[in-house]
């Protein structure tokens, strides 16, 4: 009787906190689909602000997912055979450099942007293209993609499996295709998830750095509350949940998988 | 097998030193000569530089300046890893957890080129030769730790090497897989004749495989030999301690006998020496009756280990000297006992000061 309540109790105070997340969401969403948000629900339901969120925004949102894989390709292919450097070269150097590579997790993204804007800015073209985003969004998520390589790095002894495939004669390229990339897919895979998802929903840096041709989702939606009706918003945040809920399941599937294995 | 045996180069290294980045000289340059198809064995305490000396050969470590690897008449030194067809175990195995354990085996194969058919056939000759049947299949996390030796065996020689080396491949096992893999290694090595190079720190792992054994002391060759002589006619008190047990004593050579506080014992050498270092296995000491003993003591402790009976005699010598005597002996605590020894078991040794 006394384990029931207990158990009861645990399980009422899971939900509310439970509840205390999800409800906003919930609420934000129904807002999207309500032909009246003041009126309540009661006034209709309607996908019409669904419909002029992807006419005003589509590009935005085309935009946010050109520059994620973008960010996840540059992120991949400097980032993981940097954390293999830094992981067989180890010593002082090493350390230094991964503290510089971690060092955009202390400092806030506006403070990133403005140093891109002073350094880069008066590259004309180069400030007016998607790809200055991209920068900001490489240096801000390359730590997540290095440190999640790099700990399966440490758990595995990659640099003996490295000295074993070299001592039955693959070359340096042929080895790391063969051995390091697979035993370090748990940490490469958990590392693309951080990647995107941080990717898709960054705001700070972002803002500073786009202009009104490089809009990516948040920035839109940013907009979208600051100008439009909340209905429009609404909407907004439902498109930004559709797109990115399935990837975020995706990925984490992927991530057990390489779990498990 | 006989596709296998017979096939090791001659392994040469001349005056090969490592002195790492932080200044440390981890080897002395030094010079040893491995003749094919021989086991050499690299034996000694951690950090004494054997491990340095097997990487060297392997191409994982450059010597310095001056040093060179030659397998028969070729100059390897300047030659990468992967290039040295040399086979290798390491102490954790190195199998790649991402393959399968007949993956494993002919990783080594697939990077050579041969075709599907043939690198089935020497997979199958692997896993015959290592005993390891019905584990082709296996994820490497299924397998036992004898069971992953015996894999990184096969992966290491189905390459068919010129040079098999060994970095304490049975030092994560438990004494009793130890001892017996042990047994099986060596079979395996003598058969098939590939050189090979086997770095230990357990004596006995040495003495059972090695067909000469290299000690190492601090970054230096101590003592190269056959197992006989390294155990018999060690050149030094850090070989004669460090292989098997041994009494070290101390006294004055007078008159071909060596003098000890509790008698003397007779020599094969002549000349006196006012202070002279010998070693005296304990096998080789007999307890005799006391009045025909030069040496006596008295019994400070007594261990039945089975085969043998280990006593500590006090009195004879200015240290405690071990004795291993028959089992069928009875002796007490506090007993006077006599001891014998024959002339060649007594090894004088320099002095170290």
């Amino acid at each position: 009787m006394r384990d029931r309540l207990i158990f009861l109790g645990q399980l009422g105070f899971t939900l509310l906190v439970a509840a205390f997340l999800v409800v906003p969401v919930i609420l934000s969403l129904s807002a999207g689909v309500t032909v009246n948000y003041f009126r309540g629900i009661q006034s209709g339901i309607t996908l019409q602000w669904v419909r002029q969120v992807w006419e005003l925004y589509a590009g935005e949102i085309f935009l946010s997912f050109v520059i994620a894989i973008a960010t996840l390709v540059v992120t991949l292919v400097v980032g993981v055979p940097a954390a293999y450097a830094l992981h067989v070269r180890g010593g002082k150097l090493s350390r230094v450099i991964e503290e510089i590579i971690t060092l955009p997790l202390a400092i806030p993204g506006l403070a990133i942007a403005l140093a891109l804007l002073l350094t880069y800015g008066g590259f004309g073209s180069f400030r007016r293209s998607w790809l200055f985003i991209l920068a900001g969004h490489v240096i801000f998520t390359m730590p997540f993609m290095v440190r999640s390589v790099m700990a399966v790095f440490a758990s595995i002894d990659i640099k003996t499996l490295d000295e074993g495939a070299a001592s039955l004669g693959a070359s340096p390229w042929r080895r790391f295709r063969n051995v390091i990339v697979p035993n370090a897919m748990p940490g490469i895979l958990a590392g693309s998830l951080m990647v995107v998802t941080l990717s898709l929903g960054e705001f700070n840096l972002t803002w500073m750095l786009h202009t009104p041709l490089t809009k990516t989702l948040p920035v839109g939606l940013a907009d979208a509350y600051a100008s439009m009706r909340l209905e429009v918003a609404s909407a907004y945040t439902l498109i930004f949940f559709v797109m990115i809920v399935p990837l975020l399941v995706a990925m984490q599937m992927f991530a057990d998988e390489g779990q498990k294995r | 097998m006989s596709a296998i045996a017979g096939h090791g180069a001659a392994v040469h290294i001349e005056r090969c030193g490592k002195t790492f980045p932080d200044g440390t000289q981890a080897l002395a340059p030094a010079s040893l000569d491995i003749v094919s198809g021989e086991t050499l064995v690299l034996l000694g305490p951690s950090g004494c530089g054997k491990t340095t000396m097997l990487r060297i050969i392997a191409g994982l470590e450059q010597p310095d300046a001056g040093g060179r690897v030659l397998f028969d008449t070729n100059d390897m030194t300047p030659v990468p890893i992967e290039q040295r067809n040399v086979g290798m175990v390491f102490q954790s195995y190195a199998l790649f957890p991402n393959m399968s354990v007949s993956d494993n085996i002919g990783y080594g194969l697939k990077i050579r080129g041969i075709d599907a058919k043939a690198r089935a056939a020497r997979i199958k000759e692997m896993v015959a030769l290592t005993n390891i049947g019905g584990l082709e299949d296996r994820r490497i996390d299924q397998l036992s730790g004898g069971q992953r030796q015996r894999v990184a065996l096969a992966r290491a020689v189905a390459i068919r090497p010129r040079v098999l080396l060994l970095d304490e491949p049975l030092t994560a096992l438990d004494a009793s897989l130890r001892d017996r893999l042990r047994g099986e290694l060596n079979r395996l090595l003598r058969s098939l004749g590939i050189t090979t190079i086997y770095v230990t720190h357990d004596q006995a792992e040495a003495m059972e495989l090695g067909d000469r054994i290299v000690v190492m002391r601090k970054g230096a060759i101590a003592q190269i030999g056959t197992p006989r002589e390294i155990y018999f006619t060690p050149q030094s008190r850090f070989v004669a301690e460090f292989v098997g047990a041994a009494n070290i004593v101390e006294g004055p050579v007078i008159g071909r006998r060596l003098m000890l506080t509790g008698g003397s014992l007779a020599l094969q050498e002549a000349a006196d020496i006012a202070a002279a270092v010998a070693m005296i296995r304990p096998e080789t000491i007999r307890i005799v009756g006391q009045g025909d003993a030069s040496l006596t003591g008295i019994i400070d402790s007594v261990s039945f280990i089975g085969d043998r009976l280990r006593l500590v005699v006090t009195g004879a010598a200015e240290k405690p000297l071990v004795v291993d005597a028959p089992n069928t002996i009875v002796a007490g605590i506090g007993d006077h006992v006599g001891l014998s020894v024959a002339p060649e078991a007594i090894r004088l040794l320099p002095r170290e000061d």
